[in-house]
């Protein structure tokens, strides 16, 4: 069965029933267990395990350092375009949108690549807008063979590709996939996205596999927080990466879970999501999940991602910019051409700083080309 | 008498090897391998940034202390033989720690692929430790195929479960002529100290001593457990009884 027949089976499910049979005797027991079922998963995002988050955070950090160690692995994200063929309601890069629109050229992706590397950083995310025609694969490959001159790491943050593009794309040099199906909701998923080729929700909702039978070293999924209820995209989120971790076992699989930032559209979050309901998926993902990568982005304002860290967190973006050039190029222009507005804007050397003062060391390279 | 493990020409007398991932910073892991008195630390080439003054792990190796490169990452002979090639080119030294995982889940080790690495870098001169399950029909392939040493899992890594497969890594010890070095699932200095107690000729620890609250500490606690399940193997340790046996047998006039 494929992700998306488990996707069926539980998309009609009754959560308040479901959460009717979540006693606290069954949460303390489920923090006793090394293997815990979909159920017990499900039981961690009740709101009675809303009592439980201290016993929650504590088996969470424990889990954590046991697997992870005291380390952060750091990335930077580099935007390489931010044209796009979609009209979605959440995103600043919604076709419909008046924003600034550009591609970088190579010389331009070099000049961001030098100014990045050169705060030590080894890993890089490159993202852009999903559009085939202004960013085709040949682009996003041609940047890559510039970014190996600076990066041991890359990970590309597209539109969902073949599985063939992913593989010529792995044999170019890329490591990592990240793809988000922003809401696993589909009925919701149809209404968040109006036009353009991002309708396809099948084809993205496989994208993670695809990527993972490429020969991905890692894969990277999440649900955009704001959207559908969280606690049932939460559960959705575990039962993929579940899916991911058993079918793909050499494969390192990784979430996110962005909370919707004011963007250029207006677009207001359907549900809330508060601080304390995203410290409760975070815990739940990782005791379900033991060796989870989790990621926490720079959506996130400093202090709460500090606090977040000893409860699962493995990797942190730092010195982020959602514009395209935003590093050393159009950083004048903030926020006129972004995805969406970063709550961190702290440098790579602050968060180094910060992570050390926390007892945490922050890995800058953890991979190698073996190209 | 003077107790030492040879490899490849090498006499070591600290028998506590120790795995440098996952420490909260570079100064206290080396800190931690020089209060232990490690002689060889295990380094993941994935990890060694070399145009780094500062991030360079490299840097924080104790002098003295061999650096034994681990495969770590590696999910096939062919990724852990480039590793291996990548680590020698970069002066890392021809230690090489084979280690092949395809499951993240349990972290457990792919032996046939493992042995296939093995079979090409020991033929090309490298000193090859195989981590492995410890089975001994591949471990006596690995040692065929030029292992320096065994190295079979007491549990999974990071797990602290101790030596779960003390059988297993009993036979080894008995029959496989070579170093036989207990690597993961070692929680605690008194897990430590019953693998050598066993015969185990020395013990690879990360885990316990990188994430425990104060490394260093951790780090001597170690050795010492190691040192004294060493002396004890040493001095032959007395089978375990059910019975009383009496310091002064009721039968001893018997054989005056």
């Amino acid at each position: 069965m494929n992700f998306y027949g488990i996707y069926s089976q539980n998309k009609d499910l009754n959560l308040g029933k479901a959460f009717s049979f979540i006693s606290p005797v069954s949460i303390q027991e489920s923090l006793e267990e090394n293997n815990l079922d979909t159920k017990q998963f499900l039981g961690l995002l009740s709101p009675q395990a809303e009592n439980d988050l201290e016993s929650m955070a504590q088996r969470a950090r424990a889990i954590t350092r046991n697997y992870f160690g005291n380390t952060i692995q750091l990335y930077a994200p580099m935007y390489l375009s931010n044209y796009c063929d979609n009209s979605c309601l959440y995103c600043g890069f919604n076709l419909d949108n008046e924003i600034q629109r550009r591609k970088l050229t190579l010389e331009e992706v070099e000049k961001e690549a030098q100014f990045i590397s050169s705060s030590g950083l080894k890993h890089i995310l490159i993202l852009t807008g999903e559009s085939r025609l202004q960013s085709p694969v040949s682009y996003i490959q041609d940047c890559v063979n510039v970014l190996k001159k600076y990066f041991t790491s890359i990970s590309i943050e597209v539109y969902p590709l073949t599985e063939d593009e992913y593989v010529c794309l792995v044999a170019g040099g890329v490591d990592g996939l990240t793809i988000y199906q922003e809401v696993y909701d589909e009925r919701l998923y149809a209404k968040m996205h109006i036009f353009g080729p991002k309708k396809d929700y099948l084809f993205r909702l496989d994208a993670p596999e695809r990527g993972a039978k490429a020969r991905m070293r890692s894969v990277s999924i999440g649900t955009l927080l704001g959207l559908g209820d969280w606690r049932k995209e939460a559960f959705f989120l575990g039962l993929h990466a579940k899916y991911l971790l058993d079918k793909f076992p050499d494969v390192e699989i990784g979430i996110s879970v962005p909370r919707i930032q004011p963007q250029v559209g207006g677009f207001k979050p359907i549900c809330r999501v508060s601080d304390k309901n995203l410290v409760q998926i975070i815990l739940a993902l990782r005791i379900f999940l033991p060796r989870l990568g989790i990621t926490i982005s720079t959506r996130e304002n400093p202090e709460f991602r500090e606090n977040l860290i000893p409860l699962g967190i493995t990797r942190m973006s730092a010195g982020s910019t959602t514009n395209v050039g935003g590093h050393t190029l159009y950083g004048e222009e903030k926020g006129q051409s972004s995805q969406f507005q970063i709550q961190d804007q702290r440098s790579v050397g602050q968060i180094k700083a910060a992570l050390e003062r926390k007892g945490y060391q922050p890995v800058f390279k953890d991979w190698l080309c073996l190209l | 008498m003077e107790d030492f493990l040879e490899i490849a020409g090498e006499k070591l007398n600290n028998r506590l090897f120790i795995g440098t991932g996952k420490f909260s910073s570079y100064p206290i892991m080396k800190q931690a391998l020089e209060e232990a008195g490690t002689q060889v630390a295990t380094v993941a080439l994935r990890r060694v940034d070399e145009g780094s003054k500062t991030e360079n792990i490299m840097a924080y190796i104790p002098r003295g202390c061999k650096v034994m490169i681990n495969t770590s990452g590696a999910r096939d002979a062919q990724e852990a033989l480039r590793i291996a090639h990548l680590a020698k080119a970069a002066g890392a030294g021809n230690w090489i720690k084979i280690e092949v995982i395809r499951d993240n889940k349990y972290l457990l080790p792919d032996s046939l692929e493992t042995l296939k690495a093995v079979e090409v870098l020991a033929k090309e001169g490298f000193i090859v430790f195989p981590y492995m399950s410890p089975d001994l029909s591949i471990a006596r392939r690995m040692v065929d195929a030029g292992a320096s040493a065994i190295m079979p899992l007491g549990s999974p890594i990071g797990s602290n479960r101790g030596v779960k497969t003390r059988e297993l890594i009993e036979i080894m010890v008995n029959e496989i002529k070579l170093p036989v070095i207990v690597d993961a699932g070692l929680g605690r200095p008194s897990q430590a100290c019953e693998c050598m107690e066993l015969g185990a000729a020395a013990v690879l620890v990360n885990t316990a001593i990188a994430v425990s609250e104060d490394p260093v500490k951790m780090a001597k606690a170690f050795a010492q457990a190691v040192y004294a399940g060493r002396l004890a193997y040493l001095s032959g340790i007395p089978s375990a009884v059910k019975t009383a046996r009496a310091s002064s047998p009721l039968t001893g006039f018997l054989r005056q």
